[in-house]
């Protein structure tokens, strides 16, 4: 993956595509009355951004062999995943409301599964999952000599599961060059802020001293600030050992919408007609306000 | 009789841990491809650590920690391997409920879960126990569960199993059970029970070990109490071969189990299950670990003290007959 150095343009449309994510976003969780907005809004950025820009992936041709992977521990937040796949010419919003979890004809579910939805590499939904899978495939990717990269997003209250740390000795141990974990530090998990409820800090020096090199976005609902320690990510190399890349992205639970932002209570749940009008009307204006900035 | 057992012939000693462990080697050897992973209990001189030593490219130690483990298999066969995951036993199914249940199971991906020390074979007391596993594995959806009744069977599943769509779980012993079967010329199919032994009074259902005690069970019942007991390799648990025991229930009219777990959950629960709705009025009943945590001791002692061995498999079976 060779990409140019970021140019402001790329960032602008990788924006307005953030922007278009989270409009479909609250669209959909509002007609099907069931999502996560929260950890949906707060890992917007760094989702397009991979899917857009950083990956070798086709969401027409899913099943590639010689596909990146994304692989989305946080399970629950899949509808912005949905509506990445959506954005990216997959599935019109329509037909996603009309498929979401009706019974045996279930295309779409709250947790991610890979059989119902193929661009889906994991089905997963109960944490700790998809750093354990993803160091599996990375050490696949090994034995393949394949070209391919495994990035894993997950959590940050999600670190909480021992399974993962497990997973990062592992990482860190097997040395894995094609492997990346991106966090969405959003500071919150369901109850309340992760630094009361299980503190992991300092996040950096633990996964340092496990071995990995670590790259931290101050705010990871940047777009510039994302693409610059992206673009910071050398080639996915499965054979040459180095240290697996985790990237620290700080971002804000519900970004974008005003009411929600860093608001615990919008964790999980549906939107009801009058909060998802004001839940549009905050990100039309955020989305307005950003734009007559550009120039 | 279809199948030729060692029951006429001296006892032969097998060890499926050891032999599974060649077989991948062979495997290896004939140019197969999967990935082996395993946790800290592959000792360097086992066959199963020839396997590493010859193939390191495609053998990964995950330490003490099965839990990561099993959830990398799955990420490995989500890349298109097939994985033979080495796990013991009460660690895989206890610890690694979880990632069997949401990685392996509902990812529906190749892997085989090799579970060792069945039972109480592990020696040391119920924390190496493993008599709670079939009892989860019954209740996953999309799991087949193996478990072979001897070394030279468990050798045929495990090379069987390389093509087999879907995950499984092949279920062995430590170590030294007597040989079934005489020889291997006998078709090994999953979910196809065998008769190891032809009789016409009532059915000793079983798996793994136990299918041999129960064979010597049969012996003396006929010896000592002139009762025709037939035998049945019950070897896949899961989908179990519901046919056969339809069959058995028809022409022997009664049904005792056998199986190196808790009477709870496991074998004669599946078969308990499944004869109640069939309408089954036979006599029937289960031998296997009672719903306690087990007495300490050796093995053999141990089996001998729940009324597992053969002259107690016998005397239970007798009485119940009568």
């Amino acid at each position: 993956m060779n990409v140019k150095p970021i140019d402001i343009a790329t960032v602008h449309e990788l924006e307005e595509r953030c922007y278009k994510v989270r409009h479909d976003l609250l669209t959909l969780v509002y007609n099907i009355g069931m999502g996560h907005l929260g950890g949906e809004l707060s890992m917007v950025e760094a989702a397009v951004a991979m899917y857009y820009r950083y990956m070798n992936y086709n969401v027409l041709d899913p099943h590639n062999p010689e596909r990146d992977r994304f692989i989305l521990s946080k399970g629950h937040c899949s509808e912005t995943l949905y509506c990445i796949f959506s954005n990216l010419g997959a599935y019109s919003l329509q037909y996603m409301i009309d498929n979401f979890e009706c019974l045996d004809k279930s295309k779409f579910g709250m947790h991610t599964n890979r059989k119902y939805c193929p661009q889906i590499e994991v089905s997963a939904g109960s944490l700790g999952h998809g750093l354990p899978i993803s160091v599996g495939m990375a050490l696949a990717g090994r034995k393949q000599k394949a070209k391919w990269r495994v990035t894993v997003m997950t959590g940050d209250g999600e670190l909480d599961e021992g399974s993962n740390w497990e997973a990062i000795m592992a990482a860190g141990h097997y040395q894995l060059g094609n492997l990346v974990l991106i966090v969405d530090k959003n500071g919150l998990q369901m109850t309340g802020p992760t630094s009361e409820i299980m503190n992991h800090e300092p996040l950096d020096k633990r996964l340092e001293a496990f071995g990995w090199d670590v790259r931290v976005i101050e705010d990871g609902n940047d777009m510039l600030q994302v693409c610059q320690v992206l673009d910071t990510l050398p080639e996915a190399d499965p054979v040459t050992r180095r240290k697996p890349i985790a990237i620290l992205a700080k971002t804000e639970k519900g970004h974008d919408v005003d009411f929600m932002a860093g608001q615990v209570k919008w964790h999980g749940g549906g939107i009801n007609e009058e909060d998802y009008n004001r839940a549009i009307e905050s990100l039309e204006k955020n989305w307005k306000e950003r734009k007559s900035k550009w120039q | 009789m279809a199948v030729k057992t060692t029951f006429d012939f001296d006892q032969m000693l097998s060890n499926a841990r050891e032999a599974y462990g060649e077989e991948l080697k062979r495997m290896a050897d004939d140019g197969l491809d999967f990935v082996f992973t395993y946790t800290d209990n592959v000792a360097p001189s086992s066959s199963a650590g020839k396997l590493v030593k010859a193939y390191p490219e495609r053998c990964f130690n995950f330490g003490i920690a099965e839990p990561g483990q099993v959830g990398a298999s799955c990420g490995m066969a989500l890349a298109g391997e097939v994985v033979y995951a080495q796990v013991m036993g009460p660690f895989l199914s206890l610890r690694s409920a979880d990632q069997i249940h949401t990685d392996i199971a509902y990812n529906d991906v190749n892997v085989r879960l090799i579970g060792t020390h069945a039972g109480v074979t592990a020696g040391g007391g119920p924390t190496h126990n493993c008599i709670a596993d079939l009892a989860l594995y019954r209740a996953i959806p999309n799991l087949t569960v193996v478990v072979p009744a001897d070394a030279a069977q468990c050798c045929k599943a495990v090379r069987q199993s390389l093509t087999f769509q879907g995950p499984m779980v092949i279920r062995i012993d430590r170590a030294g059970s007597p040989a079934v079967y005489a020889d291997n010329d006998y078709e090994f199919e999953f979910g196809k029970a065998i008769e190891t032994l032809p009789g016409t009074d009532v059915t000793i259902v079983s798996a793994g070990s136990p299918v041999y005690w129960s064979m010597m069970g049969a012996k003396k019942l006929k010896e000592e109490y002139g009762i025709s007991a037939r035998v049945i390799d019950m070897h896949t648990i899961k989908p179990m071969d519901t046919d056969m025991l339809l069959k058995c229930a028809r022409e022997t009219g009664n049904i005792v189990t056998v199986e190196e777990h808790s009477i709870n959950g496991g074998l004669g629960g599946a078969v308990a299950e499944f004869l109640l709705e069939a309408g089954f009025h036979g006599k029937f009943k289960r031998i296997g670990l009672p719903d306690e945590f087990a007495v300490l001791g050796e093995t053999d002692a141990i089996y001998a003290y729940y009324g597992m061995d053969p002259d107690s498999i016998a005397k239970t079976v007798a009485n119940l007959l009568k």
